[in-house]
């Protein structure tokens, strides 16, 4: 369970959000919303420590996040709107060396298969990123998801770049993940497609 | 769920950043490239004189390895800043210093090592031979890992600043000091016929000072960066 505790975020002399509360349950996804501006990436970049709140606290199963440091980063699947992916490097090999650095020690053949689940056809596998279009560069970090064993998913802006049919089959991902008792925040300006009872809403007014 | 052992984790990182030298071997060739015209261009315009060049050598040759340090520490960071490989390296679930550790230990490989391999060739270029080559290579090879330490703090400190080449030679090169002393001082004292072993330990000394402090620095100012 993932809880907020009257978080509060200041970024220069603007105060974005104040005093919010929320609680994740297993099994749910968090639906942040707002207008650009809002918070809703720094809200998110808060749940995962990468900044700290002004005020308030997020707590892991109870425990405050700060104190438990690399035990809560080994929960945490967490996709930023930058792909975190190198040019470089072949499809294949940035979910290796990702996944392999976050725990999930994948063997070749569940990369291929998470390639292959994002919507990426085998001869793109052994590609540079850096001759992929915007939204393949995308499916690429997303496949990161059919790979992920963490309990808890901070998605910043997944859907962006994605055709429809992307968008269906990380949806359709998500859902599955939840259905294991998993949860998520996610940060969006799409429409999570999923049943109401699985999605809670926060709408950040900036 | 299996967490990554603190070795998996840092040979996962030494080895992503080796490859993606090996794929952007132009990157790593400038470095080395300016340190070997760097060194051919001293001899060229001081003339042919082997006292003179013997008598410059240890400084020249520290300071274009040091230059040559100084123009790769923007590889260090800044990539990983642009694509958002550094957010995911801040959540792996191993003690950031020693990942830290594992990034500047490639860039040393990419960037150091290779000055350490050629110097020395640079340095039968200026004259050196017997004790005083044999101490110019092991100050470098003490030198240059400490340059990538005290580097990463400099390059952690500007990630995302404008002008930060600039920025970052004004913080590091007062730092770099000391080493450039005691390395050069190492090869110089061994060509006066005294060794070089007291500068070998000072300089062994700024690497175990430099192991144990910069990582942690180093990680602090990625934190901050990122915030």
């Amino acid at each position: 369970m993932l809880q907020a505790v009257s978080l509060s975020c200041r970024r220069g002399d603007r105060r974005l959000f104040s005093g919010v509360n929320v609680t994740v349950q297993p099994g749910h996804v968090l639906a942040v919303v707002g207008e650009n501006g809002s918070g809703k990436t720094s809200f998110l970049r808060m749940l995962c420590s990468l900044l700290a709140p002004e005020e308030g606290t997020i707590l892991w199963q109870g425990v405050d996040i700060r104190r438990l440091k690399e035990q809560y980063y080994a929960q945490v699947t967490y996709i930023g709107h930058l792909n975190g992916i190198k040019d470089d490097l072949t499809a294949t090999e940035n979910l290796m060396l990702t996944a392999a650095l976050t725990g999930d020690r994948p063997s070749d053949v569940s990369v291929r298969d998470a390639l292959e689940a994002v919507g990426l056809k085998h001869r793109i596998h052994h590609l540079p990123t850096k001759v992929l279009s915007q939204g393949q560069k995308r499916r690429v970090a997303l496949a990161r998801l059919w790979l992920s064993t963490h309990p808890l998913w901070l998605l910043d802006e997944p859907f962006t770049s994605l055709d429809q049919a992307a968008t269906a089959l990380v949806t359709e991902r998500l859902r599955s993940h939840l259905q294991g008792g998993g949860l998520a925040v996610v940060v969006t300006h799409h429409e999570v497609a999923l049943p109401a009872e699985m999605v809670q809403c926060l709408r950040l007014d900036g | 769920m299996s967490q990554p052992g603190l070795w998996e984790a840092l040979r996962g990182i030494i080895w992503r950043d080796l490859l993606l030298a090996a794929r952007r071997r132009s990157d790593a060739a400038i470095s080395v490239l300016f340190l070997i015209i760097v060194a051919s261009l001293f001899p060229l315009g001081v003339g042919p004189e082997p006292a003179v060049l013997r008598t410059i050598a240890a400084g020249v040759l520290w300071v274009a390895a040091l230059l040559a340090c100084l123009l790769s520490l923007g590889r260090v960071f800044t990539a990983d800043y642009l694509d958002g490989v550094l957010e995911q390296m801040l959540l792996i679930a191993q003690p950031l210093p020693v990942l830290v550790a594992g990034k500047v230990f490639a860039h040393w490989v990419v960037s150091g090592l290779p000055v350490v391999l050629l110097s020395p060739l640079l340095g039968l270029q200026f004259g050196l031979e017997g004790e005083p080559l044999g101490m110019l290579v092991l100050s470098l090879l003490l030198g240059t890992p400490t340059l990538s330490m005290i580097g990463s703090i400099g390059a952690a400190l500007v990630l995302g600043v404008r002008g930060s080449g600039l920025l970052v030679a004004l913080l590091v090169l007062p730092l770099y000091v000391p080493v450039l002393i005691f390395g050069a001082g190492a090869v110089t004292s061994s060509m006066a016929g005294i060794g070089g072993e007291a500068n070998l330990s000072l300089l062994g000394a700024c690497l175990v000072l430099s192991l144990f402090f910069a990582p942690w620095a180093t990680a602090s100012a990625l934190r901050i960066a990122l915030e």
